[in-house]
């Protein structure tokens, strides 16, 4: 039996910034907590199709699992590092989070 | 030091010119990612986890003051302050946005320098002994050879599609401080009958599949050097796999046909091409040796030195620690930690490179020196003036008296910024660093180096680390391994694992059990950690280590 689809999120890197982005509903977020959370899997796969044709602003687009609620938060540690920054300096996203 | 010529600096703005024109292209949508890619890391430009990530090359480690200033410059103006000393004598900066690449390579270009095949399968930036031409060991200066060999593998035509990345290492001492064992290359300069010449290794390399490297040639004569290696990496280039890239360096080549096979396949090669080389490439090298002549040295009383050594027990521990002996009577080798307890290992900020470039100028003779155990050396200091050379390093936070000791640890970047990474390196070594200095134990354990990688491509060098730590993803965990009784000198050996990793929350506490059980061990406060290991082995500080174990048994 095939397992069970978990929610997920479409990430990526910014061409011009290099930084982590996560995909909306109308376009693309900085902040994990406003991303669109796809709990179906054909849904999901459409979404990485539509993200990864978007070629003049993102890089490298894949789906990230994430716990939906009640906002949506990094499952693995490697996307909680993607979400806040790295732990030695207070760089990235949680110069502003 | 070698200083460029017209067609180098031609040669440098056309290729930054080409790339600026390539970032231009990917950004209005001409190129996709998969065509730009290639062309970027060419240029020494990743995506990393959080942003770009610009590898700039310092070819042999060897830096002027000018230089230094201007990666500080950049720092300054394209990054956030700071930059980071590699394991390979490179500089990364973890936070350029693509449209600044461009502009940031013209600022290298004016001070000689580039980030050109700091990536991708090409001969990578050539390394050498830090303490090259100051050391009082050293047969001859590796750098010049080092620059001939940077010259002539810069946009090699037949060298850019290899079957996987290929680095090169050069020493010119018995004391291997270049871990040329572990490079697809190392090259030991040795003097046979009075004449110079290149022991030439092949075939190490650490990554997954650790290799300590095997001598192909004992004695290659300076002028056959350059036509020896291209045979190497042209066979290696034929024969080298491309069906696995966990089986495409040349170890695995060397190791699955055998150093003879080897042997024999480049000498066929190098009988066919050793007429193209005519002596032009020995006409360039004595032109580059004439750019490393020695500096002049002072003769000077050492009554200052002597005087602070007596009475301040801070220099005394720091001359004591950071110092190494110079060929020149009265000189010795600076080597700056970048090291401070609980600091990032490799870190420098900005004011930290200025300092040291000042510094340089007015006590080193101009030049600095970056290792591969991410410190920055002075090569060429007089004795006299260390006491105010230690002064200005002190109030710039760059005075930690730690060179060869446990919180001298190389760390690679780890999961705080590389995209490859298992697990974070950068906290683990704050925490050894921090955990050792409270303990105040550092200086009675004595020299132990200890290297931690975040994945199993090993750019920490953790498995020739005397305590090889390994950074995993255990099931979403990290977790983390321990080899122990690597080594990554002439006596160069492989680590061996000591058992079940450990968690995050645990590895200090192990380290700190397996340091005790060393001090338990030795023999003599004089016997090193890593001669307690030889003479033991793995089973007494294994039981240190896994104290539960020895219970449960008992």
């Amino acid at each position: 039996m095939a397992k069970p689809f978990t929610p997920k999120v479409v990430t990526a890197n910014a061409l011009l910034e290099g930084d982590v982005i996560y995909q909306t509903a109308t376009g693309w977020t900085r902040d994990l907590t406003q991303a669109e959370v796809l709990t179906d899997e054909a849904d999901a796969d459409l979404r990485l199709i539509d993200a990864s044709q978007q070629v003049d602003l993102v890089v490298g687009v894949y789906l990230a699992d994430v716990d939906p609620d009640p906002v949506p938060q990094p499952v693995h540690f490697r996307e909680a590092f993607r979400a806040k920054g790295p732990s030695n300096y207070a760089h990235g996203k949680q110069e502003t989070l | 030091m070698y200083s460029y010529t017209e067609f180098d600096d031609a040669f440098l703005a056309e290729r930054n010119a080409q790339f600026r024109a390539q970032v231009e292209r990917r950004i209005d949508g001409s190129l996709t990612e998969d065509e730009f890619k290639p062309l970027r890391l060419m240029n020494g430009l990743y995506l990393q986890l959080h942003a770009y990530m610009l590898r700039v090359a310092i070819p042999y480690g060897t830096l002027n003051s000018t230089q230094m200033h201007k990666l500080a410059d950049i720092a300054e103006k394209w990054d956030k302050g700071y930059g980071h000393f590699t394991t390979r004598q490179n500089i990364q900066y973890n936070w350029p946005q693509l449209r600044d690449v461009p502009d940031m390579l013209d600022a290298l270009a004016e001070v000689n320098m580039h980030a050109i095949q700091t990536s991708g399968n090409t001969i990578r930036n050539v390394t050498a002994d830090h303490f090259a031409g100051a050391a009082a060991d050293e047969v001859a200066d590796p750098r010049p050879v080092a620059e001939l060999i940077r010259q002539w593998s810069t946009d090699h035509p037949e060298f850019q599609f290899l079957p996987r990345k290929f680095k090169v290492a050069v020493s010119g001492a018995p004391h291997d401080r270049a871990v040329i064992k572990a490079h697809d290359i190392g090259l030991q300069i040795v003097e046979r009958d009075g004449v110079l010449g290149f022991q030439v290794i092949v075939g190490g390399g650490l990554g997954r599949t650790p290799m300590i490297g095997k001598v192909l040639y004992d004695f290659v004569a300076s002028e056959d050097l350059l036509p020896t290696l291209e045979a190497i990496v042209s066979v290696y280039n034929l024969l080298g796999r491309r069906d696995n890239k966990y089986k495409a360096r040349i170890k695995i080549t060397v190791h699955e046909n055998g150093i003879d096979d080897i042997r024999a396949r480049v000498d066929a090669r190098y009988a066919l091409i050793r007429p193209q080389f005519t002596g032009v490439d020995q006409q360039m090298l004595s032109r580059i040796e004439a750019d490393f002549a020695k500096p002049t040295f002072k003769t000077a009383p050492l009554d200052a030195y002597t005087t602070a050594y007596d009475n301040d027990p801070v220099f005394r521990s720091w001359a004591d620690t950071n110092l190494a002996d110079h060929h020149a009577p009265g000189y010795a080798i600076v080597s700056i930690s970048l090291k401070a307890h609980g600091a990032t290992p490799g870190d420098a900020t900005a004011h930290q490179m200025h300092v040291m470039a000042d510094i340089a100028a007015q006590y080193g003779h101009d030049e600095l020196r970056i290792s591969h155990e991410q410190n920055v050396i002075l090569p060429h200091v007089h004795r006299n003036d260390l006491p105010t050379l230690h002064a200005a390093l002190k109030s710039a936070g760059l005075a930690t008296a730690n060179i060869g000791l446990i919180s001298d640890i190389i760390a690679c970047p780890g999961m705080d910024y590389c995209a490859l990474a298992t697990a974070r390196s950068i906290p683990i070594a704050q925490e050894i660093a921090t955990r050792f200095d409270e303990l105040k134990l550092e200086h009675e354990v004595g020299p132990l180096k200890i290297k931690i990688s975040g994945c199993i491509n090993a750019c920490g060098h953790h498995h020739v680390g005397h305590i090889g730590i390994l950074g995993l993803d255990r099931a979403g965990v990290e977790n983390y391994q321990i080899t122990l009784g690597g080594d990554g000198t002439q006596d160069a050996a492989i680590g061996e694992r000591a058992g079940p990793g450990f968690s995050a929350d645990e590895i200090i506490p192990a380290i700190e059990r397996l340091v005790r059980g060393y001090l338990d061990l030795r023999s003599e406060p004089t016997e090193t950690f890593l001669q307690t290991y030889r003479r033991l082995g793995l089973a007494p500080f294994k039981a240190a280590l896994y104290p539960e174990a020895r219970a449960n048994a008992a």
